[in-house]
């Protein structure tokens, strides 16, 4: 049997992965071995077979497994303690509703500072929670909490003030329709 | 191709009996079970997604996904199979999700049928697989693998990366094994002349190795 450049090129690959017949393995090595063109391609393909079938081009950001393993125990447990996260977020409720209750009856909120005021547009007032490990604030039940064993509830201008910003999945809806310049001006206005 | 050997028959039953123990009840088991496949997963999100921090978050999505269905696993297929098909998924999903800067340019989606014609004929010496620990050399290597279009980098990563055999490539990404072979072959001669100018001659010919190598 004898084979052309292009028919060469069509079966390179079977060749590589040895899935072609004993007639057309025999036929594509009696070409190679007089032309020059083929002999490059098929040396060539299989030096990119050969490099990134290495183990190190399977390469993952640092911290990759770390994160990996603690999202795993961290939905293990979430389970596992399933009564005893109900009862911490009831109290949670309770506890920030009667400050929520206390706040309103007083006077309405004021910023303090400029430092103060929300980048974002997430009411100010809102229960947010933060880890330890993260820059972000998410609401409850956000997949994307990174740190679920060290996780704070408060309300999102703390958040903000304490440098966290707004998770971009779970408060997206927030974020797009965030025109901090403009809600500023009309709170000077409502107050004076 | 698909034989097994007596030290893969041994890790499969050790895969089998690790899987046995998590259904009972050792769940903490689980990690132990999908380490050796979570940098497959990593760079099977990452091919379709090509970005860091969205292959992370579907990486782990996967692995939380394989965690809960794990009663469902049949042991027909391998485990690591298995996971690398919902991992595919997963990030199929994901990129439809309104991740639109996931989105890849029509244009990129070659016609698979016509035959592809080699476009460089420069002789590429075999590369010494140190190249790889060099990091530009990595880097180059997966610039050329992002510039693929993505039927021919899942394909190529599955089957040549990660060594899905091409029944398993077909099933994870839901296409007929002719099609797994055709881009198969595309995504190897494209990314042969890619590469080749540079690790033929360009980059390589910095190489210490490659000193004095040259007949010219």
């Amino acid at each position: 049997m004898v084979v052309n450049c292009e028919q060469v090129w069509r079966e390179i690959s079977n060749y590589l992965d040895d899935d072609v017949s004993p007639d057309w393995r025999m036929a594509i090595e009696q070409h190679v071995a007089g032309c020059k063109e083929c002999a490059a391609v098929l040396q060539g393909t299989r030096n990119v077979v050969q490099l990134y079938g290495d183990e190190r081009m399977l390469e993952v950001p640092l911290g990759f497994s770390r994160r990996l393993q603690r999202r795993l125990e961290d939905n293990m447990n979430t389970r596992r303690n399933f009564m005893g996260w109900l009862v911490a977020t009831a109290a949670a409720v309770i506890v920030f509703g009667s400050f929520e209750v206390a706040r309103s009856s007083s006077s309405q909120h004021v910023l303090r500072s400029e430092h103060a005021k929300a980048g974002s547009g997430v009411p100010p007032e809102m229960l947010v929670l933060v880890s330890t490990d993260s820059k972000l604030f998410h609401v409850s039940g956000c997949p994307f909490i990174h740190d679920k064993a060290h996780v704070r509830t408060v309300v999102a201008r703390e958040a903000e003030q304490e440098g966290y910003t707004p998770c971009a999945r779970c408060l997206k809806k927030y974020l797009s329709q965030s025109q901090p310049d403009e809600r500023v001006t009309e709170e000077k206005v409502s107050r004076s | 191709m698909a034989e097994k050997t007596p030290a893969l028959e041994e890790a499969v039953r050790q895969e089998e009996a690790l899987i046995r123990r998590i259904r009972d009840g050792e769940r903490d088991l689980f990690y132990e079970l999908i380490r050796p496949f979570e940098r497959r997963v990593y760079a099977a999100a990452f091919a379709i997604l090509r970005n860091q921090a969205d292959a992370e978050d579907v990486a782990q999505e996967a692995a939380l996904k394989a965690f809960k269905n794990i009663g469902q696993f049949r042991a027909e297929s391998r485990f690591s199979t298995w996971l690398i098909q919902i991992t595919v998924n997963e990030a199929r999903m994901w990129r439809r999700k309104g991740h639109a800067h996931l989105m890849e340019p029509i244009a990129i989606r070659e016609d698979e049928e016509g035959n592809y014609t080699p476009r460089d004929f420069a002789d590429w010496r075999e590369i010494p697989s140190e190249a790889l620990e060099r990091s530009e050399i990595r880097q180059k290597l997966a610039q050329a693998l992002g510039s693929l279009g993505e039927i021919y980098r899942e394909v190529f990563v599955l089957r040549d990366m990660q060594q899905l055999s091409t029944e398993e490539t077909a099933r994870a990404l839901g296409i007929s094994t002719a099609s797994v072979k055709t881009r198969l072959l595309r995504a190897r001669l494209m990314l042969r002349d890619l590469l080749s100018p540079g690790l033929g001659g360009g980059w390589s010919s910095r190489l210490s190795f490659e000193k004095g190598t040259k007949p010219w």
